[in-house]
């Protein structure tokens, strides 16, 4: 199986401090991989690092594809919601990489736009401004913009989070679904009973890897985050230059 | 009184002035071909909660504008050469901080045009000269020459293509720039293009209303719209159409009024604003206060 992703001895952080050191291992193409932790692990840094946000303090990220063939959700999305935007011009933005700056959204793309929508429920809704939309159902837009991206990789930060069960259970079919078409997806996850369920490859995360592998063989402890609380440290102002090289 | 008179006397009072007098057809040309570019740069400013940010261009480009003036004299030229270094140094400047570094814009921008402002004033009282500022900053729409009245049409033709162009990337950089930066290198291209439209549209305000008040005309009518439209097509219209009454109106005022033109201008914008947000149909205050029972859905 090709990798989809491959980390390189990777540290990522901000300012020098790194929130994950020296992170090595390989993402599967077609992998559903949970990623968890405690605060302050440094997932939603990962997520940063692969997304391309965040340039590698050290190390390096290989990735099979390149940066338009990724989708990302952020984890507290930073969307003004106060612009006066319609559902549909909102979700269409996901067809960046066919539309671009200037190509008009016409039948063909206009037809996709509406199937994401109604993908994630939303149909009767395009023409609401993004302003009037509730929580949940601003998450649903999110995932139709993911959809229309259509990209290999999709990065999900926290999708479930502050949402109802059922707008999650239609959410988590859908990247179930993106699993089923071989997309590699990447998740940062709270629910334990959600990762055992659905989700067959688990990282977990404390500032630096703690186990990664098959979900049943890395939650079968009884308190798998134990290790990982224990290996917390709070950012230190004065902290030495790291000396750990690649193994 | 026949009712031919009758009519021709309010057609007269509204439009005669315009077709009489040449100085008041190009002040009506010149500030509507204004409005055409720095209304949408206005509307965008709002929506990038930068309403405040055009006043800090306004005092960066002053300093530009006062060694043009030192230099040349009352030359338009030369002021607006002046004042488009000083304001494109300061956005760009400011803009680049803020994508790179912590600060916010609002505070990137308050600090670099406080620094252009005091070498400007720097200036000024070191030559010592007795400058008429009044011109620089408040603007001789009345006096625009064909020269100055070809320059507004320019900037505006310039400013209405680099919008239509930047226009999708500058939506989403607004709403969602984490995503724009996931998926495209678009945003900072749009995020300097813009702050370069406002700086010119200022400069081209200046000539028109001054520096103080160029401001006023784009910002005004942008909020004044905020009350009339939904999103983010109607909202440019909205504003459009209250720019441009604005200047019709205003023109109108200060020629049967004899105030000066600019700042009649900028009242009536304001007036209008202040209607909008009583009488808008969108969310305009008149509304809240009526006896409303709450619908079905």
């Amino acid at each position: 199986m090709s990798s989809a992703i491959t980390f390189d001895n990777v540290t990522l952080g901000y300012e020098r401090h790194p929130a994950i050191h020296h992170l090595s291992g390989t993402v599967d193409a077609g992998d559903l991989l949970a990623v968890i932790g405690p605060n302050g692990a440094g997932k939603s840094t990962l997520l940063k690092g692969l997304a391309g946000l965040l340039r590698p303090l050290e190390g390096r990220i290989a990735m099979a594809g390149g940066r338009r063939d990724i989708a990302y959700l952020p984890q507290r999305s930073q969307v003004d919601r106060a612009f006066p935007l319609s559902l549909f011009d909102f979700v269409a933005m996901g067809g960046w990489r066919r539309t671009g700056w200037l190509r008009r959204i016409a039948g063909g793309e206009r037809a996709r736009i509406a199937a994401a929508i109604d993908a994630v429920g939303l149909t009767g809704f395009e023409g609401r401004v993004i302003a009037t939309l509730s929580g949940g159902q601003m998450q649903r837009a999110l995932f139709a913009r993911l959809l229309l991206q259509d990209a290999p990789l999709m990065l999900l930060d926290e999708p479930f989070t502050a949402i109802d069960e059922a707008t999650a259970k239609d959410l988590m079919a859908m990247v179930l679904r993106w699993h089923g078409e071989g997309r590699t997806v990447v998740a940062v996850l709270h629910d334990m009973d959600l990762v055992r369920a659905h989700f067959p490859r688990t990282l977990v995360l404390a500032r630096e890897q703690v186990a990664w592998g098959p979900t049943a063989k890395i939650l079968a402890s009884p308190d798998p985050m134990a290790a990982a609380r224990k290996m917390m440290e709070a950012w230190d102002e004065h902290a030495a230059i790291c000396g750990r090289r690649a193994a | 009184m026949t009712a031919a008179d009758f009519l021709h006397a309010p057609a007269e009072f509204l439009f005669g002035p315009f077709g009489e007098f040449a100085f008041m057809k190009r002040a009506l040309v010149g500030s509507l071909a204004l409005c055409l570019g720095a209304v949408p740069v206005g509307v965008f400013l709002m929506l990038r909660r930068m309403s405040l940010i055009g006043d800090t261009m306004a005092h960066a480009i002053l300093p530009g504008v006062a060694v043009g003036y030192l230099m040349s004299g009352l030359s338009l030229t030369a002021m607006s050469i002046g004042g488009l270094a000083t304001g494109l140094a300061v956005a760009l400047l400011a803009g680049l901080v803020t994508r790179t570094t912590v600060i916010r814009e609002d505070a990137s921008f308050a600090a670099f045009h406080l620094i252009a402002l005091s070498i400007g004033v720097v200036i000024v009282s070191v030559r010592g000269s007795n400058i008429d500022l009044l011109h620089v900053l408040f603007g001789t729409v009345l006096a625009l020459d064909n020269g100055a009245v070809a320059f507004l049409a320019s900037v505006a033709t310039v400013t209405m293509a680099a919008l239509a162009l930047l226009y999708r990337p500058l939506v989403i950089e607004c709403i969602d720039p984490i995503f724009l930066r996931t998926v495209s290198r678009a945003g900072g291209l749009a995020h300097i293009g813009f702050l370069m439209l406002l700086v010119l549209n200022m400069v081209a305000g200046f000539h028109a209303l001054g520096t103080l008040l160029a401001i006023g005309i784009m910002i005004l009518p942008a909020v004044g719209a905020r009350f009339w439209a939904h999103d983010i097509t109607g909202l440019l219209l909205a504003a459009l159409m209250i720019g441009a009454l604005s200047c019709w109106l205003g023109l109108l005022a200060s020629f049967h009024l004899d105030l000066p033109s600019g700042p009649a201008i900028v009242l009536v914008a304001g007036g209008l604003y202040l209607a909008s947000m009583l009488l808008g149909a969108n969310g305009g205050l008149a509304w809240r206060l009526l006896p409303a029972r709450h619908l079905e859905a």
